[in-house]
């Protein structure tokens, strides 16, 4: 059997924190008792929502933690690089050694690559800083290897991108700089710390193409961090799910998803959108990850599971492994009291949504037509200003960001505009918002023009129309309570009083299924999904006609996800709201749209029946966008 | 002074306000009210108890305190009236007018030597001729160092011993801490009673409470020994004219506190007005506020204020009829000087500001306000205002200390407070000459620098931890 090259053996980890008196120190589980192994060549997956612990796991093998945190037990056993060589324990060995082991040994690619960057050093110094270090090369042995690491990781001109600064790159670039960075050392193990999360789903494929070829080309092991089901299935061959600190749930990833044994890996696979029928309601796991230092005792996942049984919350469930392996890699573990419980079945039974009171009708609430958006060119002093006027030099026109965009929505109908990032979508929306002024086109609102030539629209036809926006954390102001969020709406637009009033607004947190103690708390007392619902409550607090939602899930986890989902369904059939759905996750347009609006470079490339343009897309560019999105295998 | 005859005089003089004592009053009412609306909003209350965590930020709120109650002493003057000679005259006021701390520390205020003396000393820094007749019966004139006429009194008449002398100090140091003891405990005492009978702190600040404590108790010890040491001594050693230092320095208090705090009441509704609409609306607006403010700040700021405050002293100069006494004419020198230097520092704050407004203009709860239609005043008023709030109170602490610095500088260039003031900065002004005589007079400085350094280092460490814990960013690292 091969040696593993990298071997972790129950690693626990804490971090210490002074109790509120200041005159204790507690210290807290952050993670328990993690174990795995990881072999040449091969892709782990980490799996779990934010706040398990993945990306700690992470740090600990590279030792850069904070300081406030403690090793507890464990070992991090790494392989060494020559034949015969001793392995070593990494938790025990000196600063010094570890300094050579970073970047030489294991490297670290990051979420985002816009800021691990150092800005103010060209990408080419940036490489042979690493090289230098760890690999003793200067001079014109060091460009040299420069421009070849630049032409691995597919930059079409090393040259210039070696002598690039970062601010000269484009996302997609910069995140190949960067893993040109972290192959500089020649490492034997990669850690990618979600790679490709903050980029578009092209460009996800493509990197998450250039990683896998690298691997294969250097025998790496990849640690690929993820929270991603569709990424794991696609590009892992094992993973490793973790929740609350722990791994529970490990194993061959066609076993782990296919016939999954803990209750938490089966939730996070029910709630996926691409997994559900649209029309039925997305099998939802309630709650969140319990905050670092509220861990449950025994099972940590026993107060959201389905399947709990009372001894679950008395005794920590053990670490089983399942029949059927026939070596190492391929075993299959699960935390849980029930594995191998034959009673528990895999399809639940799922709700139905209500039906739609309100049916689509025929008449569109909402039409725009040519909508035009260009957006100035950065506003320069007023001398500059001054002396354009007077040479009456004609202005160079920018392009438009949104260019030409027409169609229509029907009251209790969702339409879903997809497209990359820099398409136009969100400027789409602030534009019928009218957040931003529009150069030209029409947009007729519930049978009134608002933006058009020549018209001034009062305020009132705003109730009719309102947002919901992606970041729910940037969303609320920190500083007013949710009463006072809530009741700014009808306050704004001269509603009477009586729909804010104290019963109105409990009746309105109620639909979105928040307690009315919720009123009198601050935004930070709230989870990203609770503060999701409180950011629909506003928006619905003028009972609009058409609710654009802005990717308004894209910054939550899944479980939470298909809470808001949920919600959004719910509510639509209640209200006969129509929703204007702007999002890139093809899963949720697959469940939630009725039409679908395909946008590139601010144009309308296609438009149809989401079932129809899903399966048989015409444009190459949509086909382009659905074959890089990752699918369940 | 006893209390009763104290109040006896404060109930028969003419009450003066002078434009600053309205000013500091006001501030400290705006104070208070503050602290009862950081104490009933529970967000503001969290961040609060956060400073108060920190050591170093409850003993320089205590300093702070301690030295704001005496400015505010200070800011309560009034005119005794002058003895009548028949019953059914008219009441007439004394053209001196004097604050409670003046009646306070009549003492210190009145008991004037000849001039220079050291800490302590029974004799002048000065040696003058002293007709000496020797047993012999000739008589010699020597120059020798005389007696004081306040300070020693305690003592006989000639040259006092070594070991007397030293007695002296330590006997009166010593009752002075155990009394400073002994008022703190009937402090602590009032107070714990007084929690007794109200007790429903539950979560008391107990870190915070004890360092007060601490604090308290230090300053009052420390206050017993100056009290106990200047029935006998001049404790900071007296100036040219022979007044008492620790006088001065106390009285310097409320200049600096004036300096420090009035010319925020300009700054602040012109930096926040003016920075907060330059980033909000950006465009036009923006252009005109930036190139005011880019244009203020590149006159050299003293340039401005001698300029400004020469021309004021002139127009004083000119009508002596609209000032009853020197003390109002002084006071009108001192507000002008604070309007000038809140004309001039406006825009660090404004800048800073345009450039949060700048940012928060893009946040999604301001568009979702926009989206509701909500005006543009509104949303500066209830979005923007309140989250760049922390910003503001810290830029306030923090100018607060350069201030104060400055006015030492100006008033040593003689473009700060009226002469017939007190404040540090005159008192470092004088030192320039005195630092050249011989023997070399350095309790002035001393004094004056360490009472400043002492002011400036509180409000600064009290800026650090409020920044610290009013910044999100500093949240979970402790």
């Amino acid at each position: 059997m091969i040696k593993p090259l990298l071997q972790v053996r129950n690693l626990s980890l804490g971090f210490t924190r002074k109790t509120d008196d200041g005159s204790d120190i507690l210290t807290i589980d952050a993670l328990s008792d993690i174990s795995f192994q990881l072999h040449a060549g091969e892709t782990l997956a980490l799996l779990g929502e934010s706040g398990c612990g993945k990306s700690l796991t992470a740090l600990a093998l590279m030792r850069l933690l904070p300081t406030q945190a403690r090793f507890q037990t464990g070992h991090v056993l790494l392989g060494s690089d020559q034949q015969g060589g001793r392995t070593e324990d990494l938790l025990r060995v000196s600063e010094d050694r570890m300094r050579q082991v970073r970047g030489r040994r294991m490297a670290m690619i990051f979420q985002e690559p816009a800021t691990s960057l150092n800005p103010v050093m060209r990408i080419g110094e940036q490489i042979k800083e690493v090289l230098k270090l760890h690999r003793a090369m200067a001079g014109s042995d060091a460009d040299e290897e420069v421009l070849a690491l630049l032409a691995q990781v597919g930059l079409p001109d090393p040259q210039r991108a070696a002598s690039a600064y970062p601010f000269e790159l484009s996302g997609g670039m910069k995140q190949r700089a960067m893993i040109a960075i972290a192959l500089a050392g020649d490492p034997d193990i990669l850690l990618a710390d979600e790679p490709t999360t903050a980029l578009d789903v092209t460009l996800q494929a493509q990197i998450l193409d250039l990683i896998a070829v690298l691997q294969r080309e250097r025998q790496m092991g990849v640690l690929l961090i993820t929270h991603d089901l569709a990424v794991v299935s696609a590009r892992a061959d094992r993973v490793a799910v973790m929740y609350a600190g722990q791994i529970v749930e490990s194993g061959p990833v066609a076993q782990v998803l296919q016939h999954s044994t803990h209750p938490y890996t089966r939730a996070l696979l029910a709630a996926l959108p691409e997994k559900a029928v649209p029309g039925q309601a997305l099998a939802q796991l309630s709650g969140r990850v319990p905050p670092l230092g509220s861990w449950p005792m025994a099972c940590r996942f026993a107060p959201r599971c389905a399947i709990r049984e009372p001894h679950c919350v008395e005794e920590s469930p053990p670490w089983v492994l399942l029949p059927g392996a026939d070596s190492l890699e391929l075993q299959h573990h699960g935390r849980c009291w029930r594995v191998g419980d034959e009673t528990i079945s895999d399809d639940q039974p799922l709700a139905l949504l209500a039906e739609p009171i309100h049916p689509i009708e025929a008449s569109p609430v909402l039409t725009v037509s040519n909508l035009r958006v260009r957006y100035q060119p950065s506003s320069q002093g007023m001398l500059h200003r001054l002396s354009r006027v007077l040479s009456r030099k004609p202005v160079k026109p920018v392009r438009p960001v949104v260019d030409g965009v027409s169609f229509n929505l029907k009251p209790g109908e969702t339409l879903a505009i997809v497209g990359e990032s820099g398409c136009g979508k969100t400027t789409t929306a602030r534009a019928i918002l009218r957040l931003i002024d529009s150069e030209s086109g029409d947009i007729i609102l519930n049978g009134n023009a608002i933006v058009g030539a020549g018209i001034k629209p009062v305020n009132g036809w705003r109730r009719d129309v309102q947002m919901v926006f992606q970041d729910p954390f940037a969303s609320l102001d920190p500083r007013q309570r949710i009463r006072q969020v809530l009741s700014e709406g009808p306050v704004a637009l001269g509603l009477p009083a009586s729909e804010y009033n104290n019963d109105s607004l409990v009746r309105l947190l109620d639909r979105v299924g928040l307690p009315p103690e919720a009123l009198d708390r601050f935004p930070h007392e709230f989870s990203g999904g609770q503060r999701q619902r409180v950011a629909i409550a506003r928006a619905l607090a003028v009972s609009p006609k058409v609710l654009i939602c802005d990717e308004p899930t894209s910054a939550l986890d899944v479980s939470v996800q298909a809470q808001i989902l949920n919600l959004l369904q719910k509510l639509q059939a209640e209200t006969g709201v129509a929703y204007l759905f702007i999002t890139h996750n093809f899963g949720v347009v697959r469940y939630l749209a009725d039409r679908v609006l395909v946008m590139q470079a601010g144009q309308v490339v296609e438009t149809g029946d989401t079932e129809q343009l899903l399966s048989r897309p015409q444009h190459a560019y949509t086909r382009a966008l659905l074959n890089s999105v990752p699918m369940l295998g | 002074m006893t209390i009763s005859s104290l109040l006896n005089n404060l109930s028969q003089s003419l009450w003066v306000w002078l434009v600053t004592d309205v000013l500091l009053w006001s501030l400290f009412v705006l104070l208070i009210l503050s602290v009862v609306v950081i104490l009933r909003s529970p967000l503001q209350r969290a961040v609060w108890q956060k400073v108060f965590h920190q050591r170093l930020a409850v003993v320089s709120a205590v300093l702070l305190a301690v030295a704001a109650s005496f400015a505010l002493l200070d800011s309560i003057h009034l005119r005794e009236p002058l003895p009548r000679a028949t019953q059914d005259m008219p009441v007439r006021y004394s053209v001196e007018v004097n604050s409670v701390l003046d009646l306070l520390l009549v003492d210190l205020r009145k008991d004037h030597e000849k001039t220079y003396s050291a800490p302590l000393a029974v004799t002048l820094a000065a040696l003058e001729p002293v007709t000496v007749s020797l047993p012999d019966g000739t008589i010699e004139v020597r120059r020798e160092a005389p007696r004081l006429k306040v300070a020693g009194a305690a003592f006989p008449p000639g040259p006092v011993d070594e070991t007397t002398y030293w007695l002296d100090v330590v006997q009166r140091a010593d009752l002075g801490a155990v009394g400073g003891a002994l008022f703190f405990g009937v402090l602590g005492f009032i107070f714990m009673l007084l929690r007794r009978i109200s007790s429903k702190n539950e979560q008391t600040n107990r870190i915070a409470w004890r360092w007060v404590a601490y604090t308290l108790a230090s300053l009052c010890v420390l206050g017993g020994i100056f009290i106990g040491l200047s029935s006998n001594f001049h404790v900071f050693g007296t100036d040219k004219v022979g007044q008492d230092v620790l006088y001065q320095v106390l009285k310097s208090l409320r200049t600096a506190l004036v300096i420090g705090l009035v010319p925020t009441l300009v700054t602040l509704p012109l930096g926040i007005a003016l920075g907060l609409s330059a980033g909000y609306f950006r465009g036009k607006v923006d252009d005109v506020i930036q190139y005011v403010y880019t244009t203020v700040s590149a006159i050299p700021g003293v340039l401005l204020i001698a300029a400004a405050v020469l021309s004021i002293q002139v127009m004083i100069d000119n009508h002596p009829e609209w000032f009853a006494t020197a003390v109002e004419r002084g006071d009108i020198r001192l507000l002008a000087l604070c309007i000038i230097l809140g004309m001039t520092s406006w825009t660090g704050i404004a800048r800073l500001l345009r450039g949060e407004a700048l940012k928060m203009r893009e946040f999604e709860y301001v568009q979702a306000a926009r989206a509701f239609g909500v005006s543009a005043g509104q949303i500066l008023l209830r979005h923007v205002l309140p989250n760049v709030f922390p910003i503001i109170l810290i830029t306030l602490v923090m100018e607060f200390s350069s201030l104060v610095l400055a006015e030492a500088v100006l008033s040593y260039i003689g473009i700060g407070v009226d002469p017939t003031m007190f404040s540090f900065g005159l008192m470092i002004n004088n030192a320039r000459m005195e630092l050249s005589r011989d023997p070399v007079v350095w309790w002035s400085l001393t004094a004056a620098f360490l009472f400043m350094v002492i002011l400036v280092l509180a409000a600064n460490l009290l800026a650090d931890a409020v920044r610290d814990a009013l910044d999100p960013r500093s949240e979970g690292q402790s």
